[in-house]
């Protein structure tokens, strides 16, 4: 494996590892629910996604040949996310979670 | 290098499951709770890929796949208990 | 295009693809293989599958999703930045945003690349499909969000897809 290859796929680990630490901080420390519910779903996944491409470069580096099937779980990751975003909004609309005061607007239900 | 970067990445990843448990034990409401889940299947997913370059082997593929589908029918099942008070309605 | 022992071809080539990335190997049995597997479950169950318009402007579709692509990245880093800062300067609020795209599908759509791109997750939609309702995490000025939303991205999905219009 070449340094070069090897400098890629390092850079894609730590900007992904990172990105997820980040949606993790959000998760952590945001006030409100609906707040907390940005961090997730898309510093995560785009962490996440940048992770498990990484792991395609490596793998494809070695003498077995090409591999491509990680793609599939990034892609699943990215049509997953908003829906799961979208359903567990509407449930917290649902059940009234508590708003940071200073929210503009006002939710349904 | 890499032998130092996936230690390094994975020290991170704990971190933000860690962060994740927080969440999950004293999250206020229902939402927060399932939300954590979330969060942490989609991290499990990651260290289990980081786990499987550190070995270098491709058996990991196949957890993270099913990790990656049962956590998101998991999520949906436990919305629509949110939302309807019954996961089949 | 559509014929009754081809009626969905996009899917079919998607689940042929599909098939090929999961057995990771290109040799000419799996993509017989998908092919096979890719013909038959639209053809077994067309009857629930979801009526997709018609894609009128494909090469508009792989532009649509660069920008998209772009964006997801840009939105990352400016949560990244509002996440790391002090929470106390954030201003969340709800804004609906009136929709004038009918189909199902489309919407659908919308709504995924509106939840994964600057700011903003989709967080309803009402009854009659008129309004989607957003939450922002940092909103500066809620009348230049929602013509953000509608020319970015609605009205490049109103073009590339067949479809009418509220």
């Amino acid at each position: 494996m070449s340094i070069w290859l090897e400098l890629i796929v390092s850079a894609l680990l730590l900007i992904g590892c990172t990105f997820a630490l980040i949606g993790a901080i959000g998760l952590f420390r945001l006030q409100d629910f609906f707040m907390r519910l940005h961090g997730p779903t898309k510093s995560t996944t785009l962490g996440v996604g940048s992770i498990i491409v990484a792991s395609m470069i490596f793998f494809s580096s070695r003498a077995e040949g090409l591999s491509f099937h990680e793609l599939l779980i990034t892609l699943f990751l990215f049509i997953t996310a908003p829906v799961s975003a979208h359903m567990l909004a509407r449930s917290a609309m649902q059940q009234k979670v508590k708003l940071v005061e200073r929210t503009r607007g006002t939710p349904w239900e | 290098m890499l032998a130092y970067v996936i230690p390094l990445c994975m020290v991170m990843m704990g971190i933000a499951a860690a962060l994740n448990v927080y969440r999950l034990i004293k999250g206020p409401d229902l939402p927060d709770r399932v939300l954590a889940l979330d969060t942490l299947y989609i991290n499990a997913l990651a260290i289990i890929v980081l786990f499987g370059i550190w070995l270098t082997s491709d058996l990991f593929f196949e957890a993270a796949l099913l990790i990656a589908v049962t956590g998101f029918v998991s999520t949906v099942a436990l919305g629509k208990h949110m939302l309807h008070g019954e996961i089949i309605d | 295009m559509t014929s009754r022992w081809l009626p969905h071809p996009l899917l079919t080539l998607f689940l042929t693809v599909v098939w090929v990335l999961l057995t990771n190997s290109l040799s000419v049995g799996s993509w017989l293989m998908g092919a096979f597997l890719g013909w038959g479950i639209p053809l077994l169950c067309q009857d629930f599958l979801l009526k997709t318009p018609r894609l009128r402007r494909p090469a508009l579709l792989l532009r649509y999703m660069l920008v998209v692509l772009y964006d997801i990245v840009a939105a990352n880093l400016n949560v990244a930045r509002l996440v790391l800062g002090p929470p106390k300067n954030l201003r969340p609020a709800f804004v609906e945003v009136p929709m004038e795209i009918e189909d199902e599908f489309v919407l659908t759509l919308l709504a995924c690349v509106v939840s994964l791109t600057p700011g903003t997750v989709s967080s309803g939609l009402s009854a009659d499909h008129k309004t989607l309702l957003l939450h922002g995490l940092d909103v500066d000025d809620s009348e230049q969000m929602i013509a953000q939303v509608k020319n970015r991205y609605e009205a490049p999905l109103m073009e590339i897809f067949e479809c009418s219009r509220t």
